[in-house]
């Protein structure tokens, strides 16, 4: 299982109602389904990955994640899942503040721009850094927004949203500390 | 690839004097016959069956061939041994609507009041009562409840009729560039076509039969049809600016283009294998649907407990996919179990006929999840 599949797994309690935007071939909501008991849904923009959903049996809506959202009623979701999406929609504070009317919580895995391989890219190499969390090349990423752990719990700050939980992780595993040094990925358990 | 598979169409009738039907309207239709063709074999538990509703001009005849024919039925591609809809595993029945001219009744049979042909005298129904006759067969099947309905178009708005009138009696749908009511375009488009008919002198007020046939009308009226179920982009693929049967324009109204024969050669041939009036009652039946009803399609689908897979094309400008979004913003709103797609591809509104290794894994898959929680 992958790392960011297993550590969402364990912040998920057992018969939740997910929606998880951006869920690519459905992995992950088909492991909340079946090692969860989770009721699932999700939202893709890529019509590949659709088929790929239908053949595992997982709930899935066609369209953008920026328009997506509408459809549900206030807090329809126990969890609403942004797993390395939130740096891809054009309108991330509007997807956030969606997700938690829509969603009782709200998971948000982010790659960390910041960490220290990528900070020595830019100070030695003098080039946008290319890490294991962020493994593209400018004129090929599909990322729109850059940000770090740390730009992330700031942005949290600011609209008093409340982080109940933080988990960083690296290709090696959880990073126990120094989050925004040493981690790739980083993935919060965030509510209103 | 297998050996054709052969099929002939069954009839079943009901609503005999004095239990006729009766329509939505008010007015009482009977005797109802209903021509239908099934595909595989019930279960045991008959909990295999898979309802397949037919668009306008459609049939019962949906796959397998008959006898002497030169094409298998219409939605052949899908239906069959190892196919979308696996005959192998599932029961498939496709029945001729209420309305139609392929054997069920409709303005061309015979008004046994009159010993004649109904003609105007057949009574107007709506897509409600042509899917109250349908559940009337499958009662008759002895099936309680269905696996799946399915059917694109006009056959897609049928599914989603059946789940809303019968929640308890449907486990899934899977309705294919539809709608839940006609927009004014689409009621628009319909009556030209209801106007070319009516206005050739041969339509004689319905009452053509044993006569001369409106052809000229039904010629245009397939014609209009044929452009709205094609887009710009198949059209242009198709046919461009080709000239048939000659080396350069001639100047003159005959046609020149190889697009405008084809329209001819469709509109012409259309006279020969649907009735008139037929088309002018379903198309009738069409423009009258509105799911919604009172304007409010989220309270329409309270109690639906269907597992949905709607499916759209992006070059259907026909029954557009932002009339599908709508249909899944209102199962959303009431917790229904619902997937939806988007194909892309330039087949236009006749994608759900043409457009099938994406339907075909789509559906394949679905069913099995479908199958497999009927039975688990």
């Amino acid at each position: 299982m992958r790392n960011d599949h297993k550590y969402i797994l364990e912040m998920i309690e057992p018969n939740s109602r997910v929606l998880d935007l951006g869920c690519g071939n459905g992995e992950l909501l088909s492991l909340l389904m079946a090692q969860r008991n989770c009721r699932a849904a999700g939202i893709e923009i890529d019509e590949k990955e659709i088929y790929k959903c239908v053949e595992r049996g997982v709930s899935v809506s066609h369209g953008d994640i920026d328009s997506g959202l509408s459809d549900y009623a206030d807090k329809t979701f126990d969890y609403v899942i942004l797993n390395e999406s939130l740096q891809e929609v054009l309108n991330p504070e509007k997807v956030i503040a969606e997700a938690l009317r829509v969603g009782k919580k709200a998971i948000v895995g982010i790659p960390n721009f910041c960490n220290l391989n990528a900070r020595l890219q830019i100070f030695f190499l003098g080039r946008v850094p290319v890490t294991e969390g962020l493994p593209y090349k400018w004129y090929n990423t599909p990322n729109l927004r850059f940000l770090s752990i740390k730009d992330f719990r700031d942005f949290c700050l600011e609209r008093s949203i409340v982080i109940e939980n933080e988990c960083a992780f690296g290709a090696g595993g959880k990073i126990p500390f120094a989050h925004n040094l040493l981690s790739d990925i980083a993935i919060f358990l965030i509510r209103k | 690839m297998s050996d054709p598979q052969f099929v002939e169409t069954q009839h079943f009738t009901f609503a005999d004097p004095p239990n006729e039907l009766v329509l939505k309207s008010g007015v009482k239709l009977g005797p109802v016959t209903m021509a239908y063709e099934t595909y595989g074999t019930l279960n045991a538990a008959k909990s295999n069956a898979i309802l397949i509703f037919h668009a306008l001009t459609g049939d019962a005849h949906a796959a397998f061939w008959h006898k002497g024919d030169k094409a298998p039925g219409w939605w052949d591609p899908m239906i069959g041994p190892g196919k979308a809809f696996d005959t192998d595993k599932y029961f498939v029945i496709c029945a001729n609507i209420i309305g139609g001219c392929k054997g069920s009744t409709g303005p061309s049979s015979i008004n046994p009041a009159t010993g004649k042909p109904y003609g105007l005298r057949f009574p107007v129904i709506t897509i409600e009562d042509m899917v109250v006759a349908q559940k009337r067969l499958i009662d008759h099947l002895g099936i309680k409840k269905l696996l799946c309905a399915s059917g694109g178009s006009m056959g897609g708005l049928m599914a989603l009729k059946w789940a809303v009138l019968y929640p308890d009696t449907l486990h899934s749908a899977i309705p294919i560039a539809t709608n839940y009511k006609h927009t004014a375009q689409q009621i628009a488009l319909h009556e030209v076509a209801r106007q070319a008919i009516m206005s050739d002198p041969h339509w004689n007020k319905g009452d053509y039969y044993g006569g001369e046939l409106p052809a000229q009308g039904m010629a245009v009226s397939r014609m209009i049809g044929h452009i709205t179920y094609m887009s710009e982009r198949s059209m242009e693929e198709k046919f461009g600016r080709k000239l048939q049967g000659k080396e350069k324009l001639g100047y003159d109204f005959s046609h020149d283009f190889e697009v405008e024969s084809y329209l001819k050669y469709r509109g012409a041939s259309f006279v020969q294998r649907f009735d008139a009036n037929s088309y002018l009652y379903i198309s009738k039946a069409l423009d009258y649907f509105d799911l919604s009803e009172d304007g409010d399609l989220v309270k329409v689908f309270k109690g639906v407990k269907t597992k949905f897979l709607i499916v759209t094309f992006t070059s259907d400008w026909l029954y557009p996919s932002y009339q599908s979004k709508d249909i899944v913003r209102a199962m959303k709103a009431n917790d229904i179990d619902v997937s939806f797609i988007e194909i892309d591809t330039s087949y236009g509104h006749d994608s759900f006929l043409v457009e099938i290794n994406g339907q075909s894994k789509l559906v394949r898959d679905f069913l099995n999840n479908a199958a497999q929680s009927v039975t688990s």
